[in-house]
């Protein structure tokens, strides 16, 4: 299939896009790296009047030092972050996840803030930058504001984004000392959409008591899954193999909501996630020891 | 409302200048505009890898991106890579591995390879694998395929 027709804008600054999504409203939509846009133009599923394509400003690929963590502009390229030695630095749990992202000649094209701006609820990025409570710049003509990831997920690939809205910039904070974290993902071929995954962090005091856990998981319901009870059982304690076990198990069946689809049936879904819930844990909680 | 763009681009060094309507893919662009068939269309939503080309010299899949979205860059799709009479040592490699059959997919592995053979010049069987897991063969089991990019890394060497 043949993508639909549609007027084609290629602005060459922030402020001319604000514009005309000021102007197109609904009718318009932001063409960034066009690797799940396209696609789902090609097969008509989505027919926008208008696309604006921000492949043309410079000004949004960079990727800096931001406090101790660091910041990206949103049209970073996966291939760019994947090898940027800040990343690797400051945020080692997106150095880690982005070869573990679709194929090579998906990551020289698609871009970060494109990922994020989708919402797909089985994307690594999106499950992994609310898991490191990443902060979003977005920018509208009226001015711009910085949203928390748990409140710029708000759906199946949908975002608190308005139509006259822009994603700029994206924030990692650091983690504090002593953490550790992991992704872990079962997909039936490796860069397929995954089945399952969960991105853990985990922090620990000098008593090796754990102060901070977070698990969110990926195919798991509409957005990115949270599981704070699971995660509150870890707080406070020293972390035992008896303990992940027990905080996986209630994870797994109380606090994500997968589907059953062709690929897999939910409750394969939530055996999933109960084992990779005790692999991301131990990983984190090692990496969390030995401090790296 | 006039909804064509004017297109200036620069295919395998040569410089063109095309009409186009820009929901014209660049696969199609490629093909049907320019006659350079070399360019295969597969699933056209990102998956078989049969429409590689590089772009800027990065491997990108041409049924992903729109034509206007080239203008004034750089692309090369395999009739940039050799001629039948003078083939580049990696399409060398691939007739001589036996890692064709009926071609279809091979020149998006040829277009994927030529990159990363340049910045992977010594691979291992386990980073050739991940290497071309973005391009689909549904005739060849990859074996020969794998074979044919061993021999080649040691031709371009």
């Amino acid at each position: 299939m043949k993508p639909a027709p549609f007027k084609f804008y290629a602005p060459k600054s922030v402020p001319e896009v604000l514009e005309l999504l000021n102007e197109h409203g609904y009718d318009a939509k932001i063409l960034a790296g066009g690797q799940s846009l396209v696609p789902m133009m090609n097969f008509r599923l989505v027919q926008p009047a208008v696309l604006v394509d921000i492949n043309n400003i410079p000004e949004l690929s960079y990727i800096e030092t931001h406090g101790k963590g660091v910041r990206l502009g949103a049209m970073v390229r996966h291939s760019q972050a994947e090898k940027d030695p800040l990343i690797k630095e400051g945020a080692p749990l997106i150095h880690e996840t982005i070869p573990q992202i679709a194929t090579v000649q998906i990551r020289n094209r698609g871009t970060i803030g494109g990922s994020l701006a989708h919402a797909d609820p089985s994307a690594e990025l999106v499950v992994v930058s609310t898991a490191l409570e990443a902060q979003f710049k977005i920018q509208n003509q009226k001015g711009e504001r910085l949203v928390p990831a748990s409140e710029f997920f708000v759906g199946l690939l949908m975002t608190s984004m308005e139509p006259e809205d822009l994603l700029v910039e994206i924030q990692i904070p650091p983690l504090p000392a002593r953490s550790g974290w992991s992704l872990k993902e079962v997909a039936r071929r490796p860069h397929d959409f995954a089945l399952m995954g969960v991105a853990a962090i985990l922090t620990l005091d000098n008593k090796e008591r754990c102060t901070e856990a977070r698990m969110v998981y990926l195919s798991a319901g509409d957005g990115p899954i949270s599981a704070p009870d699971s995660a509150n059982m870890l707080i406070g304690n020293e972390i035992t193999t008896e303990l992940i076990t027990a905080a996986a198990e209630k994870a797994a069946s109380d606090e994500i909501d997968p589907g059953s689809d062709i690929h897999a049936t939910a409750e394969f879904r939530r055996h999933l996630a109960n084992v990779l819930t005790h692999r991301a844990l131990e990983e984190a909680l090692q990496r969390a020891k030995s401090g790296k | 409302m006039d909804n064509t763009f004017e297109l200036s681009v620069i295919v395998n060094g040569t410089s063109y200048q095309e009409t186009v309507d820009p929901r014209i893919l660049l696969s199609d662009f490629l093909r049907d505009g320019l006659g350079l068939t070399g360019t295969h269309v597969g699933c056209e939503h990102g998956v078989c890898g049969a429409c590689t080309v590089l772009l800027n010299g990065a491997a990108v899949r041409s049924c992903l991106i729109f034509a206007p979205q080239v203008h004034q860059q750089e692309i090369m799709t395999v009739e940039g890579l050799g001629t039948v009479d003078d083939l580049h040592p990696l399409q060398e490699a691939f007739r001589e591995a036996h890692a064709l059959q009926c071609g279809f997919c091979t020149p998006g592995f040829l277009t994927t390879l030529l990159p990363w053979l340049e910045e992977n010049p010594n691979p291992t069987e386990d980073e050739i694998r991940e290497a071309i897991s973005g391009n689909l063969c549904r005739c060849t089991g990859y074996q020969h395929i794998i074979d044919a990019v061993k021999l080649a890394a040691e031709k371009m060497n």
